[in-house]
């Protein structure tokens, strides 16, 4: 084989999967994309208009963790400091997980505006907040434009 | 003193570099040789004195302060050495001298040992001023503390112990790949003997960086509580992209050395995967993105991490994009071939890197875009999910484990497709029929059926290929037959091993949650699972509730112990999950939480990994059949190589040089 052949033959098989590969990408990017919202955000758009995975932050509610059906769900509310998102998680969160603590959930929300989450998330240490959690907070006590919640994160 | 020690030990092992740097670069010879090793020394001697200061919790050190405890166990108080910021680039200064140390030691005399040492050198001079100037990890506070901060709990494991070092072997040892691609692109040599020499580093890179991967996966698993053991967090994407380019690089690099071919691609990848090993760093330590590993979230520092990263990285590709077209092409081959399945393999491992690439850093530019206010707030905060890179990934490793077998299997330049196909037949009826087992089985998932028929595709079909080149002589032969054989059979039926194991232990874990109160008994497929209740525990520095479980299913009537942990000096939690292991697979017991509305009752969550060990196993076997490659290259450098030619079968003989191939 000359070498303008073997040449026209790797282009054209790196060009393919290239563009095999940008397809992919794109089928696989419309269902993978979580938007993240603040309780705020959500108050403000109504629950229901999200069809896609939202990641909501903030603190979760003192007083607002329960167990349900005999103890197979946890639920809990999600707050900025303005407005809560009532969550429902099926099985254990992570250690960290805990009333007044910084905490993202990601899911999809159910017909009565209920965050049916896949996975919550926290920072495995007493004192952060992961960030997005962090930002929720930011931003609802900036609008009222007072802070009333926890410092900049810092690790 | 030994802070103060190991603090002037840094000083002399950057002077040290320096020096290197400059006489590698210029005159060579012996002394820049002698200063690597001395740097080394020095080096080492450092990470010793840091150490020793956590051993004996000198909490006049500000690290030490930070990090240690009087209560830590002594193994976690050495680990805590390297578990923080400063002390973790400590040690990448040391085993990026390490590497200098050892090639000064290994590699023969000439011009590429000199300039690599000269790049290498540089290298760790730079890493050596940022650890001083901005990190150091021999501070000391005027006002020692009674008592230390200590580590965070999550750390505390042997596993995470080494998996720093282990990483750092990989990414650094990249490094030194790196300086031995700039050495050749300097020194405009990038030939077979370039290749030959090279091969063995990236090698002991590449296989390093499998294990310390392997490491993180196995903590994740056990210790963070839910069982999952790779999350497409930006923070594993970020070693995994440069074990992507590694992969295709130790590859490329027998195309470069057996053939001479590809010579300004395999050095591309050597830049790229040092690059992308940088890339990592940068991700995992600026504090961008929220995880363990984010110790440093000074934006100052990122940003002498980013713009180290945007100098090496600019050099490096400028000085290919001005040598690169010195280098010559290597000979002709016909696209069926094993060339033609190297390319193949080069081509779907670099767009694999893309798209993880793709998917890790979109959020983060997207952020960074809204934040500079480019787009609004809204559109630029998102988070791209696991669905992404199994759906874009999973085609991608699938067609690779397709022709492995083929590539195995074929000849250098030209390779009838047809004989070897229908001499595969076995392998495929296997792996058809196999598939077929599995969806039965595990619920007809398309991932499932897919994944195992590509791994025992490639099992059988490796195995087929071994057994070949045993030829007639049957297992009289095995030992004779050539190592590097060994490496690459061993690496690729890892693989395959790995493969099946994924997507087995992804498309059937099942798990569920159970309120239990004492002497209740929950039931999960065939298991039973009977809560005798909580006791408090002390443990050295934590107290643990833990409860007692008594499992029973044929043959098993065991108590197993699932613990969560609570550490006061941290303030923090862990869950210590039980692990009952069989031969299908682990039964994994977490205790939860206690039901609000009724005390002594507490959540337990149980759940079935099926074939987890074959995930870790297969990961432990490629970077096995890495070592093994690597040993068979230091080998041959003996004259043994006419001996291996004498009994060598008609494959293995393709691997020496066919007579008039340019050199």
């Amino acid at each position: 084989m000359r070498k303008r052949s073997q040449r026209l033959w790797l282009i054209g098989s790196a060009g393919v999967l290239v563009a095999g590969a940008v397809a992919l990408a794109v089928v696989g990017l419309q269902g993978a994309v979580a938007f993240f919202q603040s309780p705020s955000d959500i108050a403000e758009k109504g629950a229901t208009s999200f069809h896609q995975s939202v990641r909501v932050g903030g603190l979760i509610e003192v007083g607002s963790q329960k167990h349900e059906e005999g103890g197979k769900l946890l639920t809990f509310s999600i707050t900025d400091g303005k407005h809560t998102v009532p969550v429902v998680f099926e099985g254990i969160p992570p250690d960290m997980v805990k009333e007044g603590k910084g905490v993202v959930a990601e899911g999809k929300f159910d017909p009565s505006g209920t965050l049916v989450a896949s996975r919550v998330l926290a920072k495995h240490d007493e004192n952060y907040m992961p960030k997005e959690a962090y930002d929720a907070l930011k931003r609802a006590s900036d609008s009222e434009g007072e802070s009333s919640y926890g410092k900049e994160p810092t690790t | 003193m030994i802070a103060e020690l190991g603090h002037l030990l840094a000083f002399l092992a950057l002077a040290a570099a320096c020096g290197q740097t400059v006489l590698g670069l210029t005159t060579g010879g012996e002394t820049p040789r002698r200063l690597a090793v001395a740097g080394g020394m020095f080096a080492t001697a450092a990470m010793v004195a840091l150490i020793i200061s956590f051993v004996r919790l000198d909490f006049s050190v500000a690290l030490v302060a930070q990090n240690s405890h009087t209560l830590k166990p002594l193994i976690y108080r050495i680990a805590g050495a390297w578990g923080n910021h400063e002390g973790s680039m400590l040690m990448w200064c040391m085993i990026m001298a390490g590497y200098g140390s050892a090639a000064a030691l290994w590699m023969s005399e000439g011009k590429l040992r000199d300039r690599a040492l000269g790049v290498q050198g540089l290298l760790t001079a730079g890493s050596f001023a940022y650890l001083l100037f901005a990190s150091s990890p021999f501070t000391r506070l005027i006002d020692a503390p009674f008592d230390g901060g200590g580590m965070n709990p999550l750390l505390q494991d042997p596993a995470v112990a080494l998996h720093p070092p282990a990483l750092y072997l990989g990414y650094v040892g990249m490094s030194f790949v790196f300086s031995l691609a700039a050495a050749g692109l300097i020194n405009g040599q990038i030939d077979r003997e370039w290749a030959r020499r090279a091969r063995p580093w990236a090698l002991f890179a590449w296989s390093s960086l499998t294990i310390g991967i392997a490491l993180g996966a196995i903590w994740a698993y056990y210790e963070l509580g839910w069982g999952g053991w790779w999350f497409w967090d930006p923070v594993e994407n970020a070693s995994f992209m440069p074990w992507l380019v590694g992969a295709a690089l130790v590859h490329s690099l027998i195309v470069t050395e057996k053939r001479g071919g590809m010579a300004s691609w395999t050095v591309f990848l050597a830049v790229l995967t040092f690059v992308l090993a940088l890339l990592g760093t940068f991700l995992v330590r600026s504090g961008v993105m929220t995880s363990v590993h984010a110790f440093a979230t000074d934006p100052t520092r990122g940003l002498v991490l980013l713009v180290g990263l945007g100098i090496m990285g600019g050099a490096a590709l400028a000085l290919f994009a001005w040598r690169a077209p010195l280098l010559k092409a290597g000979p002709e081959f016909d696209p069926v071939s094993r060339e033609g399945a190297m390319i193949l393999n080069n081509l779907f491992l670099s767009v694999a890197a893309a798209l993880v690439l793709v998917g890790t850093v979109t959020p983060m530019i997207l952020q960074w875009m809204g934040e500079a206010g480019v787009i609004s707030q809204e559109a630029a905060s998102l988070s791209i999910g696991e669905p992404y890179f199994q759906l874009t990934l999973a085609p991608m490793v699938a067609i690779l484990l397709l022709f492995m077998p083929l590539a195995q299997a074929a000849p250098w330049r030209k390779a009838e497709l047809s004989p070897m196909l229908k001499w595969l037949m076995p392998a495929a009826i296997a792996a058809v029929l196999a598939a077929v087992v599995a969806m039965a089985l595990g619920g007809w998932g398309v991932w499932l059926g897919f994944g195992v028929l590509v791994g025992v595709w490639v099992i059988f079909g490796v195995g087929m290929d071994v057994g070949r080149r045993l030829g007639a002589g049957g297992f009289g032969r095995v030992l004779r037959l050539p190592l590097t054989v060994w490496g690459m059979a061993i690496a690729h039926i890892g693989m395959g091993i790995f493969v099946i194991g994924a997507t087995v232990e992804t498309a059937t874990r099942t798990e569920q949650t159970f309120p239990l109160r004492p002497g209740e008994i929950a039931e999960m497929s065939g298991w039973t699972f009977e809560f005798q209740g909580v006791s408090e525990v002390e443990g050295p520095n934590y107290t643990a509730l833990r409860a007692d479980i008594l499992v029973r299913h044929d043959g098993i009537n065991e108590v197993i112990h699932p613990e969560t942990r609570t550490f006061p000096v941290a303030r923090t939690s862990t869950t210590e999950v039980a692990i009952k292991k069989t031969l299908g697979g682990d039964v994994y017991v977490a205790l939860g939480d206690q039901l609000r509305d009724q005390p002594g009752a507490w959540r337990i969550r149980i759940a079935k990994h099926p074939l987890i060990d074959w995930v870790f196993g297969g990961a432990g076997l490629i970077a096995v059949g890495g070592f093994i490659s690597l040993v068979a290259r230091l080998r041959r450098r003996a004259p043994a190589a006419s001996q291996e030619q004498a009994t060598s079968t008609p494959t293995a003989e393709a691997d020496v040089p066919a007579a008039g191939a340019p050199a």
